[in-house]
């Protein structure tokens, strides 16, 4: 049984935070049009900024509101500030390959000035968008009236000089740069790198390594395709840079492993330069072993001295000097390894969880189903399930922790393992870089809890 | 000692193995839901995690048009209305021929999200 801590509260640097509701967004109504499916979620550098990307290609940045000091009692809530359409759906009439319009991931860049940039891709193309505010305009032009009809010249008998008066903030997104027609197979990773020159983007097989000032060319860093794709037996799974040797990066796979490059290596990083894998028990192995092994998510902590991995029933802590076992694994649903068959006839046993870092890195989060999230105190071991409704809906409500029973008699408020809704997954949440502030997204809701602040 | 047990007792030497193998299967979970999987479907192959996975998920989204398919079901469905596309779009090959509203239609107008509050259509 997975040991969700009953009290509800987790310590986080010697205070005990308790999550309350704080927003949620999108339609209320059960009907999903597949377009409204969230497919990514993620913060900027500062927090103020949260990206979301959905399966109708496109993406919707809310920005926190400037702390109220009379209403201490929350931080800013985040509202619309930007919303365009990214990607379009696309046919490659040469392959007869429909390109969806889905956006797979957002990286945002670090701000260097008034305007924020962010890269967003789809299975094919990644585009590096420009967020920039106006809320100045020019007035008083010669030539011109206001509303942008041009004068006639002989009408005009005196000269003025235009000035900027303000005006009703706007926020303009526009395409800066378009990276396409480097990947053959599809995107499911794009990570910038510490240097914030270069980034990556990986598919099933390559990965590639991009300048942001450059479109016409990339660099191919890894190739795992077999020579004969009959002896093809793992893909790539995600890919990410190190967060600060520029140098590095790891790339995880469909067999559980990840693999640690150093790009000073060789031009092509082929030969890994570390081999994370836990060894498994032979006598052990089933026919599901590999699938629930694939690794659906990889990230470095903030420090970088660890990272992160997700498979289909856990989340393991990998120490970057050791390679043969993770230092930690946390079993997020291990309930499921006796619904494995049910759950690879409805597919669920292919979804792609994703898992965040919190700010100091002390506590990892995951989502699971039945709009049910998870979260792990690295320092006191202690776990909580908590789940993402309306019916918590007031804001400041401290969210109560929910438990599953796996088996044998179920207690009052627990919830047995066939009631759980495999259709309400929770495939990605983001962690404010800074405050105990998280985004978690149903399939077409984005849910925002904070923590009470007293 | 327990040899002798069970040639003096051969009925409780079944019960054992049965408790041998409930045990294993609390074990080993996994081991139960493979054997439910092979037993609804006995041609399921050996290697789950090989070739045949990993090349349906490469070739997503692959559609395919067969002009003489085409041709031929056309011929068949002269005085008849061409059948749509229906529900399952991947299956692309005779019976089923593609129409131009069968096709991706490049969005004629911005939806807005409705996490930015945009209107239902």
């Amino acid at each position: 049984q997975s040991g969700a801590f009953g009290g509800g509260c987790m310590s986080g640097g010697g205070n005990d935070i308790q999550w309350c509701f704080s927003q949620v967004k999108g339609a209320v109504d059960d009907d999903v049009a597949e377009a409204d499916i969230i497919s990514t979620v993620e913060f900027n550098h500062s927090g103020e900024l949260l990206a979301t990307g959905d399966k109708g290609g496109r993406v919707v940045i809310f920005q926190q509101e400037q702390e109220n000091k009379i209403q201490s009692h929350s931080r800013g809530e985040y509202n619309v500030y930007s919303t365009f359409q990214s990607h379009e759906p696309e046919f490659d009439y040469l392959k007869s390959l429909e390109i969806e319009e889905k956006i797979n991931k957002i990286r945002w860049l670090p701000q260097k000035n008034a305007a924020q940039f962010l890269l967003s891709t789809n299975d094919k193309t990644i585009k590096l968008w420009k967020i920039s505010e106006r809320d100045k305009r020019p007035e008083g032009y010669n030539l011109k009236e206001e509303d942008g009809r041009y004068r006639d010249p002989t009408t005009v008998t005196t000269l003025r000089v235009p000035v900027f008066r303000p005006m009703d903030l706007m926020v303009e997104a526009s395409p800066r740069r378009i990276f396409a027609n480097a990947h053959t197979y599809h995107i499911n990773s794009i990570s910038i790198n510490s240097d914030y020159e270069t980034y990556l983007s990986a598919d099933d097989l390559r990965i590639n390594l991009w300048h942001l000032e450059i479109t016409d060319r990339s660099f191919n860093i890894v190739d795992i395709k077999p020579a004969n794709m009959e002896e093809l037996t793992e893909v790539i799974t995600a890919a990410e840079f190190h967060p600060n040797s520029c140098n590095t990066f790891v790339y995880s796979s469909s067999k559980g492993t990840i693999r640690l490059c150093d790009m000073r290596a060789s031009a092509l990083c082929d030969r890994h330069s570390k081999l994370f894998e836990e060894p498994e028990d032979p006598s052990n192995r089933s026919f599901f072993s590999e699938i629930i092994s694939s690794i659906s998510d990889v990230k470095f902590s903030h420090s970088g001295r660890y990272m992160m991995t997700r498979d289909y029933l856990s989340v393991k802590i990998w120490d970057l000097n050791m390679e043969n076992r993770p230092v930690e694994t946390y079993q997020v649903h291990e309930y499921l390894r006796s619904k494995l068959c049910s759950l690879y006839e409805n597919d669920c046993i292919f979804d792609k969880f994703e898992c965040c870092w919190n700010g100091s890195d002390s506590v990892v989060m995951t989502g699971s189903y039945n709009n049910f999230f998870r979260m792990f105190d690295r320092n006191t071991k202690r776990d909580i399930t908590l789940e993402a409704s309306r019916e918590n809906n007031k804001p400041r409500t401290v969210l109560k922790p929910r438990k599953v029973c796996a088996s044998g008699k179920r207690k009052k408020d627990e919830i047995s393992v066939d009631s759980l809704d495999f259709n309400k997954k929770i495939l990605h949440t983001a962690w404010h870089p800074k405050e105990n502030i998280i985004a978690v997204a149903t399939t077409n809701n984005l849910y925002i809890f904070q923590d009470k602040v007293n | 000692m327990s040899q002798k047990q069970e040639e003096e007792n051969p009925a409780e030497e079944t019960g054992e193995e049965k408790q041998d193998t409930q045990e294993k299967e609390g074990i080993l979970p996994e081991r139960a839901e493979e054997a439910k999987l092979k037993a609804k479907y006995p041609s399921l192959g050996q290697k789950p995690g090989g070739s045949d996975f990993l090349m349906k998920r490469l070739q997503k989204g692959q559609k395919y048009f067969d002009s003489g398919d085409y041709n031929m079901a056309k011929a068949k469905m002269k005085n008849k209305q061409l059948p749509s596309a229906g529900p399952d779009k991947s299956l692309v090959t005779g019976d089923h021929i593609p129409t131009p509203q069968d096709l991706p239609q490049r969005k004629s107008s911005l939806v807005t999200s409705k996490l930015a509050g945009g209107q239902v259509e």
